[in-house]
């Protein structure tokens, strides 16, 4: 499994691509470090990005680098290796070689330039993000056959968390409004993973202005520690569940 | 060495295997023959789990392969279409299955009469179709299996190689290897093969031994003898 992920590994890290992802993130997160003065303002940029950005380059990345190493894979399916270990090995080598462009590209600079509580939660709710998105990612691609469709799912996958859900959250909310509800907004909550992470750096910053609903709810639910640990806590679930359902199609797949 | 009980595979609309019972024996050299689409690729790619039967049972040594890898260790498989990483230089895909295996003698005969290391620099990406099919050649025959699984194993390929890969496939059977063989052109199969296996719309016809057939037929060459079947079969 090691040696698989080795290749893995080796493969992506001379990616063009890649590469040039790492560079942006650190041009950017350099930028926003550097030059602005409020220390908080610079944190709440970067924090948009790790939630735009990162979701939608660990998904298309993903996808499209598993269609593309479907040879590879082929090739190891029928040689005396469990299925499931060459799926999970495949993840693994994506997961690691994007958190290491992330690591390189927000990680590392803001450890050096802030390094403090809120820029530790920051960088933990953008490895999660990076983890999820591209489990999604193996999860559509496992699904569909097809490259382009494979694709156009997760392009879909990302726009739906990323600015739909947030839609359909409020237009929900308006609908009900005569209802109490706190519970079912933390059940919305909880239903997306960006959400989770917006939740846990506004926690942290107590910026309840910028929190949105479901965040709120989540303070007074939860109350700050706790809502940061139930929201951790969703989170890794969001890790297990695309991936142990991937997992379980892939060794049922006819290649 | 290799059961096939009752193994239905549907592809859609299609039924791609109908109820497969085969055995094959160790020592043999055994033909898959049957038009296109008829479910040669279908039952090897079953054997390899690369394809998971609907229903029934594949055995390898008597012990069901459904659900485990161990036994494809064992296995050599040449497919029809290969994939490889398109990056790879051809040394670097030899390196990696050999990383990737464990092994203890490997078996570089075919690598040496290829000539492979003097291209050894070239990437997948831009071989021909024949130098492709020597690679997986070399790779099916690198680690020594006891079976051999052949999916058209000379389609593309040169006379000469041909021909090399030819006199490798009779030696491994002396060797008590079992071989398993698809192809379109009968005329190359007829001093390689002990036994037929015909396959039609995803059922076995038959599955008879060379010198059985000619008997019946009163034909040597195999090629007239299945047309003779064929003949048979239309009436």
């Amino acid at each position: 499994m090691k040696k698989i992920i080795k290749y893995v590994v080796l493969d992506i890290l001379r990616n063009r691509i890649l590469v040039s992802y790492t560079v942006l993130l650190l041009i950017v997160s350099m930028l926003l470090l550097c030059l602005t003065d409020n220390g908080t303002k610079a944190l709440l940029s970067l924090l948009n990005i790790v939630l735009i950005v990162l979701p939608l380059v660990s998904i298309i990345f993903s996808t499209i680098y598993y269609y593309n190493a479907s040879a590879f894979i082929e090739l190891l399916v029928c040689q005396p290796l469990r299925r499931a270990k060459i799926l999970l090995s495949v993840y693994i080598g994506l997961a690691l070689s994007l958190l290491i462009a992330f690591g390189v590209g927000v990680g590392v600079p803001l450890m050096i330039f802030d390094g403090s509580m809120t820029a530790v939660l920051l960088i933990l709710v953008g490895m999660a993000l990076t983890v999820i998105f591209s489990a999604l990612a193996i999860l559509g691609s496992v699904m569909m056959r097809d490259k382009a469709r494979g694709i156009g799912v997760a392009i879909l996958a990302w726009f739906y968390f990323s600015l739909l859900y947030d839609g359909l959250v409020l237009f929900l909310l308006f609908q009900f409004s005569d209802y109490p509800l706190e519970k079912p907004a933390v059940v919305m909550g909880a239903l997306n993973p960006i959400d989770l992470g917006r939740i846990i750096v506004l926690l942290r910053l107590d910026s309840s202005a910028m929190m949105g609903y479901t965040g709120a709810v989540f303070a007074s639910f939860f109350g700050s520690v706790g809502g940061m640990l139930t929201a951790f806590v969703l989170l890794l679930l969001w890790m297990g569940w695309p991936l142990s359902w991937a997992l379980r199609r892939f060794n049922r797949k006819d290649l | 060495m290799i059961r096939f009980t009752n193994i239905y595979k549907r592809f859609g609309r299609l039924q791609a295997l109908d109820n497969i019972n085969l055995f094959f024996e160790e020592g043999k050299s055994v033909a898959l023959i049957g038009p296109n689409g008829s479910g040669k690729t279908t039952l090897i790619k079953s054997l390899l789990g690369m394809v998971v039967p609907d229903k029934g049972d594949i055995a390898f040594k008597g012990t069901s392969v459904l659900g485990s890898c161990a036994y494809r260790a064992n296995i050599g498989y040449m497919p029809q279409i290969s994939s490889y990483p398109e990056n790879m230089t051809i040394a670097q895909v030899m390196e990696m299955m050999k990383d990737i295996r464990q092994y203890t003698t490997l078996d570089e005969d075919l690598v040496q009469a290829f000539k492979l290391p003097q291209l050894a620099n070239k990437r997948m990406r831009t071989l021909s179709g024949g130098t492709r099919q020597k690679v997986s050649a070399c790779l099916a025959f690198l680690f020594n299996p006891e079976v051999l699984v052949l999916d058209e194993p000379t389609a593309g390929l040169d006379p000469l190689a041909s021909g090399i890969l030819q006199d490798k496939i009779l030696q491994e059977t002396k060797n008590g290897k079992l071989i398993l063989i698809t192809s379109h052109i009968l005329s190359e199969l007829d001093d390689l093969v002990d036994e037929v296996a015909y396959l039609q719309d995803g059922k076995v016809r038959f599955h008879k031994q060379v010198a059985e057939l000619q008997a019946e037929t009163g034909e040597q060459k195999l090629v007239r003898a299945m047309a003779r079947v064929m003949e048979y079969e239309g009436q």
